[in-house]
């Protein structure tokens, strides 16, 4: 199929970006979305073009580094993917795609569809962590049961990539679900229960610090969520920290 | 706990306690105008109660005018500052892919109800207090009209097929707003009570028939008189 | 210069515990005032990183990701081995020990090994406590499953996404440290070379990969944990930026590479579709305990499918050709990784592949689905379940254990894998072989140390499934941080190394002028095009199967390839700004080097073992007819290669395998 390609372009994070139309050719429709980008890179990079720049690496949807805003959905059209496993089987021959990159004011775009997301660096280093000693002389694995239920719970929680498409994807920006999916998993296992307190109180300063808006309960996030990590995380994070503030 | 409530989650949840304190008091207007179509005497009567009584017009009704300021202003607020936290906007935004109408545009039913609001200030509200408070009539009579004057009152205004087009239009967008509101606050509380089939129905059936009832008993007393 | 693997004397038991308790130590104190670069934050690096960092080294992390968390760990999924016993099945860490060696065909070493199943069992109890999500049973205690090449159930699990959840785990950690201050992280900066002071590994040179800045970063020791080096195939399972160059450029300044050939083809990988293909992806190995592989028995069938009059539900029993299971009657579809592939690699060759490319064998949930439905059945008390109940029920089952899966396998292929099977072919996937390190995980550069994928030790010439993780993590946690104390403990009195001296200098101007190289070459090719024709040579010549012939030939075609790089590369943009097609440039320089010493070592190794199939020899007759041959006489060593200024120039040292606690035998699974 032949595509034209409408994509954000910009040298830096200091200079002024703007759209710019492409057009590529026999792209077939087994290709994953990035292939389709890799034959533009080729093909620019032929003509003696700047190859657009896009953060990609493991290619099998588990990474989180990818993160194009394709036709106006993050991760593109399809559900339960990342872009590097949205196929061009899902659109159509002389379609016109608009890719951006994720936009919020705590991602600022580094170079085209490159951002930079080391805000949520900051918030998992506030306290996205159970602080035990990495020595390994620990109690046995098996001393504490955690019933199944809320292992299962903790585990749909921590399946979160940080690819921040619940950012891109919200119309506040906000940065809840990522929030709220990693204050849960500690919520719902003893050995995190011990710093609970603390920790979703720091975790939600950072947030807010970091200029991420605030949840609006739009639910776009739950659904454009490579990972469908489910909105209850944010109830759990809102309980969390009322528990915590009385 | 001053803290929670400078935090991005504390406002929310005041946003969500307010609103739980209006749809409250919704319900209970809704009871209360509702009467006016089976009975005007139970109206007057009820009225005549809720205008004069002491613990509702020098307690509950400060509390109500806090609850309406509170929950416009912060709204405009949170709206202002998740406008910053967007920086660029996309160029192609396909919102309806992922969430509702609704859920995107409570800001806008937002200002149309505050519209209603004041129209409705001006048409009840005032007078009130002007007859009330500066007047000093507590009797809750008027010249010619034989008992109560409430029912009258409202019967009148509702004889302006303008005001009665513009109550309708404002009540359709109540509905919008409370068909998100009304689950969003549980949501916000902390319960995931709202994402529930039994919660999202009784939303669903609170968000329809309140303001469809309001639009009803206008078009009532449009009709009937 | 002689091969020292510093083993400690004495039984295998307690060689660990007695090491432990004998090396250096540096007080904690001292240790305040020295500093460790840890290149790469994986789940080795990432959990050296936190582990040097509590113990109280100040830690400098690079990784060229834009967080730790993004480390290609993060795509393992089946599971993480460890002798725990917890299923009472008979395992312990002898038999974790001696399923290594014997799934690394004897080709690692004893000791190491020893140390890695020792430590096993404290991975797991760390993990918990970090507050990892391991899949538990109805009692609430952690479940298990079996994989391939062993016999017991020892691998834990946290869904499909077992890597990314310990990766996780280890970047918590990190977090904790980086929020500490006692860990510096530098994202989205790639090492490009190790900077050696009086003989001793002193620093990086290391590029921001925003700015282009390239930057000077010293230490007391330098750990490299950077990976493997499959993307040497262009196709692999790797992540797309998965490269060799930091392993590479350490090897050019001292470190031997050792058994460049030992790679690990993957044969549960979806198959390939087409020329356009960037990666590879794998599909874990834990569906061979419930999928049966086969083809068809007739080569109508193979063509009806192919062409689409038929569909792989319409062939009976009679007519599939289970290959696994009739030529393994022991071991099944569960024999180790290695075999499986070469026998997908076998039936393909002979023309019974079932996809459009020839490449493709079945891995079927039918039998799974009808044998869980009808337990499900008797649970749930229902008596006569119709078949379509049984497989409904069956179904659920199999989409609690490997949901993810089977949606990322639809997602791809667009085919359902609940109503046909699937289609699987091997792919790259891991290479054993790596920069030589011994006892002490220190390469032949004294300070320079390396963990993970990217050493040598453990996993000798095949890895089992779920040993990576555990590696990994042993690496980083439990090991490292212990050995490099005796080596740092020299150090206390050293001070701030300075990055002014003329050895940062001359590394720097190094680095620099290979990258203007690049922006400057006005070339007529993109990098993907030597990285594409260099992987089909790996894979036609250095793939599942090599003969001195192929790997004769693959040495004269890669340097040939190498040369006409260097003149014709093109690459676009400046070296001042972010540039992805310099980074490539700069790591598929690499992979051509690394590629000629690959085929040389395999041409070599005249021997076939583990991953490395030399059809010189498999056996020629009698029960094992065709199977892969190891030639123990002359072959039980490691080969550790120096590099002499060009890689087909390298000079091979061997270091002799010992087998003092296993006794060497011809491997089989029939």
């Amino acid at each position: 199929m032949n595509l034209t390609l409408k994509i954000w372009r910009q040298k830096d994070s200091s200079s002024k970006g703007q759209m710019v139309d492409y057009k590529v050719t026999d792209i077939s429709e087994h290709m994953s979305f990035l292939e389709m980008m890799d034959v533009l890179n080729e093909q620019l990079v032929n003509t003696g073009e700047e190859p657009v720049a896009f953060d990609h690496d493991c290619r099998e949807g588990i990474c989180g580094m990818c993160s194009m805003y394709i036709n106006g959905e993050a991760h593109g059209p399809d559900r339960g993917i990342t872009t590097c496993q949205l196929h061009m089987r899902m659109f159509k021959d002389g379609d016109t795609i608009t890719i951006e990159p994720f936009r919020a004011a705590a991602f600022p775009v580094i170079k085209d569809l490159v951002v930079d997301r080391t805000s949520f660096e900051r918030i998992q280093q506030a306290g996205g962590f159970i602080s035990v000693n990495t020595s390994g002389n620990t109690q046995d694995a098996n001393s504490i049961p955690i019933s199944k239920i809320a292992a299962d719970e903790a585990m749909d929680a921590a399946t979160c990539i940080g690819c921040g498409a619940c950012v891109a994807t919200c119309k506040n920006s906000s940065a809840m679900l990522f929030v709220g999916a990693k204050v849960s998993q500690y919520a719902l296992l003893p050995q995190g229960r011990v710093e609970a307190t603390e920790r979703v109180q720091n975790m939600v300063a950072q947030m807010d610090l970091e200029g991420f808006g605030n949840c609006t309960n739009t639910g776009a996030c739950e659904v454009e969520c490579p990972k469908g990590i489910s909105l209850d995380n944010i109830a759990r994070m809102n309980r969390e920290l009322m528990k915590a503030s009385v | 706990m001053s803290g929670f409530f400078k935090s991005s989650i504390g406002r929310k949840v005041a946003m969500a306690l307010s609103a739980f304190f209006l749809m409250f008091f919704l319900l209970q207007h809704f009871a209360i105008n509702m009467l006016s179509v089976f009975s005007p005497d139970t109206f007057n009567e009820v009225s005549h109660f809720m205008g004069t009584n002491p613990l509702v017009q020098f307690a509950l009704q400060p509390v109500l005018i806090f609850g309406v300021v509170f929950h416009f202003i912060m709204g405009f607020i949170l709206e202002l500052k998740n406008k910053k936290a967007n920086g660029v906007n996309y160029a192609k935004n396909n919102g309806a892919a992922n969430s509702s109408w609704m859920s995107r545009n409570m800001i806008w039913s937002g200002v149309a109800i505050l519209a209603f609001v004041v129209l409705h200030f001006i048409d009840f509200w005032f007078p009130e207090i002007n007859t009330k408070f500066i007047q000093g009539d507590w009797s809750g009579t008027m010249d010619g009209v034989e008992g109560f004057r409430y029912y009258e009152e409202l019967v009148h205004k509702f004889s302006n097929p303008a005001r009665v087009v513009a109550y309708v239009i404002a009540f359709v967008f109540l509905a919008l707003h409370l068909m998100h509101g009304f689950t969003s606050a549980f949501q916000s509380m902390g319960s995931t009570a709202g994402r529930k089939q039994t919660l999202q129905n009784i939303g669903k059936a609170y968000s329809i028939i309140i303001p469809l009832g309001f639009v009803v008993i206008a078009l009532y007393h449009f009709f009937n008189h | 210069m002689a091969l020292d693997s510093r083993v400690p004397k004495g039984p295998i038991k307690d060689k660990w515990t007695d090491y432990k308790n004998k090396i250096n130590l540096v007080n904690p104190a001292n240790k305040r005032h020295i500093d460790v670069i840890v290149v790469g934050t994986g789940l080795a690096g990432g959990s050296a990183a936190a582990t040097l960092a509590e113990l109280g080294y100040n830690v400098k992390a690079f990784a060229y990701q834009d967080s730790p968390r993004r480390a290609h760990s993060i795509a393992a999924q089946g599971g993480i081995n460890a002798a725990k016993n917890y299923q009472g099945d008979g395992d312990s860490t002898y038999r974790l020990f001696y399923d290594t060696v014997k799934g690394g065909d004897y080709r690692s070493r004893e000791a190491n090994v020893y140390r890695l199943a020792e430590v096993s069992a404290n991975i797991i109890d760390q993990c918990v406590a970090q507050g990892v999500p391991f899949a538990r049973d109805y009692g609430g205690l952690l479940d298990n499953r079996s994989f391939g090449g062993v016999l017991v159930s020892r691998t834990f699990y946290a869904k499909g996404q077992t890597g990314q959840q310990l990766l996780l785990g280890a970047y918590s950690a990190m977090n904790r440290q980086i929020a500490r201050g006692k860990i510096e992280m530098f994202n989205r900066h790639e090492m490009l070379d190790v900077v050696k002071v009086d003989g001793k590994a002193r620093g990086i040179i290391a590029r921001n990969l925003i700015t282009g800045e390239i930057e000077r970063h010293s230490a007391h020791a330098v750990v490299v944990a950077t990976g493997g080096y499959g993307n040497v195939y262009f196709l692999s399972t790797n992540a797309m930026g998965s490269n060799v160059t930091a392993a590479w450029k350490i090897h050019k300044k001292g470190a031997y590479f050792a058994n460049p050939c030992y790679t690990q083809i993957h044969p549960t990988c979806i198959p390939r579709s087409g020329d356009y293909q960037s990666k590879l992806t794998l599909m874990s190995e834990s569906l061979r305990n419930d999928g049966r592989i086969w083809v068809p028995k007739n080569m109508e069938d193979v063509m009806a499918i192919r062409e689409g009059r038929k569909k792989p539900t319409d062939l009976s029993e009679d007519e599939r050709d289970y290959y696994l299971e009739r030529r393994y009657p022991a071991f099944g579809n569960l024999v180790p990784r290695d075999v499986a592939s070469r026998a997908a690699k076998e039936r393909c060759d002979a023309g019974y592949g079932v996809n459009a490319t020839g490449e493709a064998v079945y891995l079927d949930f039918a039998a799974a689905f009808d044998r869980y439905g009808t337990e499900q059945a008797k649970i749930h008390n229902i008596t006569n379940p119709s078949k379509e109940k049984i497989k409904e029920l069956g179904q659920e089952i199999v989409k609690a254990k490997y949901g993810n899966l089977f949606q990322m396998y639809e997602k791809i292929i667009d085919q359902n894998p609940y109503e046909t099977p699937m289609m699987i072919y091997p792919a790259v996937h891991y290479t054993m072989g790596g920069v030589w390190v011994d006892y002490n995980l220190m390469t032949t550069v004294p300070g320079l140390y390396c963990i993970g994928e990217a050493n040598f030790s453990d996993h000798g010439a095949n890895r089992l499934g779920a040993s990576a993780l555990m590696q990994g993590l042993a690496d980083g946690y439990f090991v490292l941080p212990y050995t490099i104390g005796d080596y740092l403990a020299d150090d206390i009195r050293t001070g701030p190394i300075s990055t002014d001296s003329k050895e940062f200098e001359e590394a720097e101007k190094e680095v620099k002028d290979k990258i203007e190289f690049f922006v400057n070459n006005k070339g007529t090719k993109s990098v993907d095009y030597f990285h594409k024709k260099l992987g089909k040579v790996m894979w036609d010549k250095c793939g599942m199967s090599r003969n001195a012939q192929g790997l004769k030939e693959a040495m004269v075609e890669i340097k040939a390839i190498r040369e006409e790089f260097w003149k014709e590369v093109s690459v676009p943009g400046s070296s001042n700004e972010m540039n992805p097609e310099l980074e490539k440039a700069g790591r598929v320089a690499d992979f051509l080097e690394l590629g000629e010493l690959f085929a040389k070592d395999a041409l070599v190794r005249e021997e076939s073992c583990g991953g490395h199939f030399r059809e010189e020899s498999a056996e020629l007759d009698g029960p094992q007819k065709g199977e892969a041959k190891r030639n123990d006489k002359d072959f039980a060593f490691v080969s550790a290669w120096e590099f002499k200024g060009e890689p087909g120039d390298a000079v091979l040292h061997k270091e002799e395998l010992e087998f003092k606690d296993i006794e060497l035998k011809q491997r089989s699974y029939k």
